[in-house]
């Protein structure tokens, strides 16, 4: 009989779209498995961003996934609270994120103090702390662009949300 | 018509209209980092309007789903402020605009997070941190113009002159708020003028900017009354429903 564990282990081959070296368990917005029936799965979800174009794929991927394991009916559930913020990824995520090129989210001041020092974040390229923030804005929602002052590489920034 | 449907319609149409409008900005910002910035703050209004529209749909239970909402009314049933429909303008007058909406939404959605409707509550609490960014983003860029060059001081100083006479519509209630602020759903908005207030102040002292002289104030967006900007904005955002009824990707 497949219990919930096993469910959990199945994601964890369903990659993000647009971070593909993450699993969607790595970034945490999976919330709940419920196994109904050997046929019947529930699956709970949380976006990282209101807009992020990528929830509609991942369902998709899971909802591929989880059909080729046997399920018959799949329901998915979207919740919005307690809200998704980075610290639900994984350490392991983290990792992984930084071994892709993309520095993985610091603690950051409180993003009302205007002019701040921008966070800082080391270089996934040479791990120089010498960087600065190009655009808080980056090519994703969930990213900011920097760049390396030692090596020179631009690099994306997973960013704090809180 | 259902006081909680209309209450959410106007919310979800505010991030609507204003995600629509920054959007007309992609491939045309002043710089690469400014169109992403401004795209990706309308995709966060684009995804709150998806949330708020969805649940309205919900709460109307007539059949009607987000899409429908979104594409299939007239103007005059659309209840979003007369403030973000106004023309992006230049790069001044779209800051200007999206500053004063900032100011306003952070403490509304810090005090609707705590609104008796779940549902509200949980979609402020997550639109609440992306809009941190945003009025983080629009303020600096009102400190930078301001405390800029003599053309950028100018450029800003008439945006504001353009733009200020829009903002206290933000502030508007009737019976719809009345009846749900009793049920302790809605905001009481005057409550949160004092935080408004201090916030702007605090950008504008730090840009050598000052508000407009004139008291004239606006309104009628919330009633379905607006510009004559509204009419071109709708014409596009609802070509395709227009032109192939019911199409579906």
């Amino acid at each position: 009989m497949v219990n919930e564990t096993t469910i959990w282990n199945y994601l964890e081959e369903v990659p993000d779209p647009e971070v593909p070296v993450l699993s969607v368990i790595d970034l945490g917005i999976v919330r709940a498995v419920k196994v109904i029936s050997e046929k019947e799965v529930e699956v709970t979800i949380t976006p990282t961003y209101s807009g992020c174009p990528a929830m509609n794929y991942i369902e998709k991927n899971i909802r591929e996934l989880l059909t080729e394991k046997g399920f018959e009916k799949i329901t998915f559930h979207t919740v919005l609270s307690p809200a998704w913020t980075t610290d639900w990824m994984s350490e392991a995520g983290k990792e992984k994120l930084l071994a892709y090129g993309i520095a993985p989210p610091v603690n950051e001041v409180d993003k009302l103090i205007l002019f701040g020092d921008a966070p800082v974040v080391k270089c996934p390229q040479c791990g120089s702390e010498n960087t600065k923030m190009l655009s808080q804005f980056g090519s994703t929602a969930c990213k900011a662009l920097y760049q390396c002052n030692d090596c020179l590489e631009p690099f994306d920034y997973f960013k704090c949300l809180r | 018509m259902n006081n909680l449907f209309t209450y959410t319609l106007r919310i979800a149409d505010d991030s609507l209209i204003l995600g629509q409008r920054l959007s007309e900005w992609c491939g045309h910002g002043p710089i690469i980092e400014e169109d992403i910035a401004l795209t990706n703050i309308a995709l966060d209004l684009i995804g709150q309007a998806t949330s708020l529209l969805e649940y309205a749909a919900q709460v109307e239970d007539k059949g009607r789903n987000a899409d429908d909402l979104a594409f299939l009314r007239f103007e005059h049933q659309y209840f979003n402020t007369q403030l973000v429909e106004q023309k992006n303008g230049d790069f001044a007058v779209t800051i200007v605009r999206q500053w004063i909406f900032d100011t306003f939404r952070l403490p509304f959605y810090e005090a609707l997070q705590h609104s008796a409707d779940k549902q509200l509550a949980a979609i402020a609490e997550k639109s609440l941190k992306e809009t941190k960014y945003h009025w983080k983003h629009s303020s600096e860029w009102i400190i930078r113009m301001g405390d800029g060059t003599e053309e950028s001081n100018k450029r800003v100083t008439d945006a504001l002159n353009l733009l200020w006479k829009f903002s206290d519509e933000l502030f508007y209630m009737d019976a719809v708020d009345k009846e749900l602020i009793s049920q302790g759903v809605a905001i009481d908005l005057e409550t949160l003028r004092p935080a408004f207030n201090e916030r702007i102040q605090y950008v504008l002292q730090r840009a050598t900017l000052q508000l407009p002289d004139s008291k004239w104030k606006l309104n009628g967006g919330r009633l379905g009354r607006h510009t004559e900007h509204f009419g071109h904005l709708l014409a596009e955002m609802q070509y395709m429903q227009r032109a192939y009824p019911n199409m579906e990707w």
